[in-house]
């Protein structure tokens, strides 16, 4: 499976301001019976987006027109509850290449990370005021540079730098992942579970 | 020797090696997979053109979307028995052990690995989903992984993490009458919020945590996860090795005796340092219910809804809850009606919480207006349940035993609480829609569910155990 490259992405937002936004809200659990990894988009925020008899809800983010972009901006601790990975797949289906919020759920981060979805983690402050300004000016463009791992708003609005494991960054910028290292180090591997047992049978 | 933290202890002898920006190669002991997140991992191997590096450290079963009656049957919705199929085809295929539906080790991830002598103290487990936690009750660093990590293990018996940082926990005191593990977790969850711990892994210690069963150690350890810590574990004692000693499979390994010596260590050298520590008194914890869409939304069942305070944060998604859930600040929820009640769950699904529940409900009968979902967290769950006659019980006063699964806890399959009706349910997320589209849940413990299910209404189990 090839992994989505990221560099330098410029966009406007799509601004979410809740805090604690859950998995199960971003795809819910009835949709999670798919055997692979395409089409859950379809489903992004599901219950937000439609009503029970299947309407779309105006009031609903997604459902503006005015709010356009490939990045979208949420309240803290994004992606918490659920380790469903099909949280990540159905943002990327949907368009999504970053979520910025002031912090993620672990497990979300490190899938997102696994995608190519960037989690960028920027003080409280600046998201407050970002969301601010993007839901009163929808056109608001904003450029996140994962290389200089700099955030800002356009044109040269308020900076941030934001901070990323190197080793992700690299794999990030590359495409590359973790399975292809892990496969690389497969001996070393066999020679930690060597040393294991041979300690086990030392202790007996 | 600089005095260390358990999880250090079991994190740093499972590191193969570090890498660049401070990552660790971790070594897997134990990796559970079940039908919903594993497919697109396998799938990953297959592209890649690989096996799985060590099959005999995966082992499977199908639990969160299966039906709950009539699993003898064909599973009726076509894409969950596409799934279900797909993992038992896998498995087959990658050489993986399975415990299929019907199979008398079947059932919820959590509950059979330790019923079933898989979870270790001392090792390192992983499973595609959040509640993994569960295992830390013995001693081990037990955690929650997406699909693509799950692909990792399988080809590497390894992934990829950063080490969080400690918090440790500790509950002291003795719990009154009528307050469960499952009060405790939720009343530490309100305190910390639902977000409190992230990034850290929990080591939970204390008179009341040593004082728990093991059922009651998996209770609190599942809920970490709910306060947005990785995982949470509680050190070895004689419960722990008692609760092995009476794993027949484990006792008869011919090196248990050595295995018992090496677990006598797991625990936190003194002096050793937590990057936080909390400390909550198990005295003056109630029973608990959460009136709200986050795990962290929880009170005490007599006391009132809180305010919204627009000056402070997190007065909006206050609100929203509030709205979703028909509850207003201010108000007190014993009296208010409800229309299902669910035990069950990798949280609340165990023998001790299905005997809790039945005890309570001897004799008395069940509201006709409440729905009651009661579902054992396995098969060994369920034939002891009717070896020791709860079965029974249960049906005299108005009940019916189910099959084991996830059932309603994530409502993937049929046990669905229909949009606006209230649930108390014994499981870990009250989130939106987390039991149905538009079900409103209430989170507590397997006596408060049961004072609801005879009653028809929220209420303080306390009421009912002092008539
Ligand atoms: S019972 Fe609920 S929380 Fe536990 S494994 Fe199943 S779905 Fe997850």
């Amino acid at each position: 499976m090839p992994k989505l490259k990221f560099d330098i992405l410029e966009s406007t937002c799509i601004p979410l301001p809740l805090e604690n936004i859950d998995t199960d809200q971003i795809i819910p659990a009835r949709f999670l019976s798919a055997t692979s990894r395409e089409g859950f988009g379809e489903n992004l925020f599901r219950d937000w987006r439609y009503d029970t008899s299947g309407n779309k809800n105006d009031a609903f983010i997604l459902n503006n027109q005015n709010y356009k972009g490939t990045v979208l901006v949420a309240g803290k601790n994004f992606g918490c509850g659920s380790s469903r990975e099909h949280a990540v797949w159905a943002l990327t289906d949907y368009g999504f290449r970053a979520v910025v919020s002031s912090f993620f759920a672990d497990i979300f981060k490190n899938n997102s990370l696994n995608n190519g979805l960037l989690p960028v983690v920027v003080p409280e402050e600046f998201l407050n005021d970002l969301l601010e300004i993007i839901q009163r000016e929808p056109e608001t463009r904003i450029r996140i540079d994962l290389d200089k791992q700099l955030f800002s708003v356009l044109p040269p609005g308020e900076s941030v730098e934001f901070e990323i494991n190197p080793y992700k960054k690299k794999c990030l910028l590359k495409g590359l992942d973790d399975i292809d290292y892990l496969l690389s180090i497969r001996e070393i591997i066999a020679g930690y579970e060597f040393r294991n047992k041979l300690k086990r049978c030392e202790s007996k | 020797m600089t005095p260390k933290t358990l999880f250090d202890k079991i994190w740093d002898s499972h590191v193969v090696r570090t890498i660049e920006g401070g990552s660790d190669v971790l070594y897997i002991d134990q990796h559970f997979i079940h039908e919903v997140t594993s497919p697109q991992a396998f799938d990953g191997l297959r592209a890649r053109g690989i096996p799985v590096f060590r099959p005999a450290k995966t082992l499977a079963t199908a639990d969160h979307n299966i039906p709950t009656i009539d699993q003898d049957l064909p599973i009726k919705d076509e894409l969950s028995r596409n799934q279900v199929e797909t993992l038992n085809e896998n498995c087959k295929k990658f050489g993986i052990e399975y415990f299929s539906l019907n199979h008398p080790n079947n059932g919820i991830v959590h509950v059979i690995g330790p019923e079933l002598g898989y979870t270790l103290p001392g090792t390192t487990i992983v499973c595609g989903d959040s509640h993994t936690s569960t295992h830390g009750a013995f001693g081990t660093i037990a955690f929650g992984i997406g699909t693509s990590e799950v692909e990792m293990v399988l080809a590497s018996q390894c992934i990829l993490q950063n080490k969080p940082k400690k918090i440790r926990i500790t509950v002291n005191g003795e719990l009154q009458k009528g307050v469960t593990p499952k009060d405790i977790i939720l009343h530490i969850i309100s305190q910390m919020s639902s977000g409190g711990a992230t990034g850290y892994f929990v080591e939970y210690a204390g008179s009341a945590i040593e004082a728990l069963s093991m059922e009651g150690r998996m209770t609190v350890c599942n809920m970490s996860i709910e306060m947005g810590a990785r995982g949470g574990l509680i050190a070895t004692d004689l419960t722990t090795f008692e609760y092995l000693n009476n794993i027949p499979s484990l006792a008869n390994r011919p090196d248990f005796k050595s295995l018992l010596l090496s677990w006598r260590n797991l625990k936190t050298d003194e002096g050793a340092s937590f990057d936080r520590e909390v400390v909550f008194d198990a005295g003056i914890i109630k029973p608990m219910i959460t009136y709200g869409t986050n795990p962290g939304m929880g009170m005490a069942i007599d006391e009132v809804i809180p305010r919204i305070n627009n000056d402070r944060e997190g007065a909006v998604t206050l609100a929203k809850a509030l709205d979703y859930m028909g509850f207003r600040p201010d108000m007190k929820l014993p009296g208010h009606q409800v229309d299902y009640v669910f035990l069950g769950s990798c949280t609340n699904g165990r023998i001790e919480d299905l005997r809790a529940f039945a005890h309570f409900v001897k004799g008395k009968k069940k509201a006709p207006e409440v729905t009651a979902l009661i579902v054992p967290g396995s098969k060994r769950v369920e034939q002891q349940a009717i070896d020791e006659g709860l079965d029974k019980i249960l049906s005299e006063a108005g009940f019916e035993l189910r099959q084991p699964g996830c059932s309603s806890c994530l409502a993937m399959n049929e046990d669905r609480i229909p949009a606006g009706k209230y649930a108390v349910s014994t499981s870990n997320r009250n989130f939106e829609g987390r039991q149905g589209p538009g079900s409103r849940t209430l989170l507590a413990s397997p006596l408060t569910a049961a004072a609801a299910a005879i009653t028809g209404k929220i209420t303080d189990p306390r009421d009912l155990l002092n008539n």
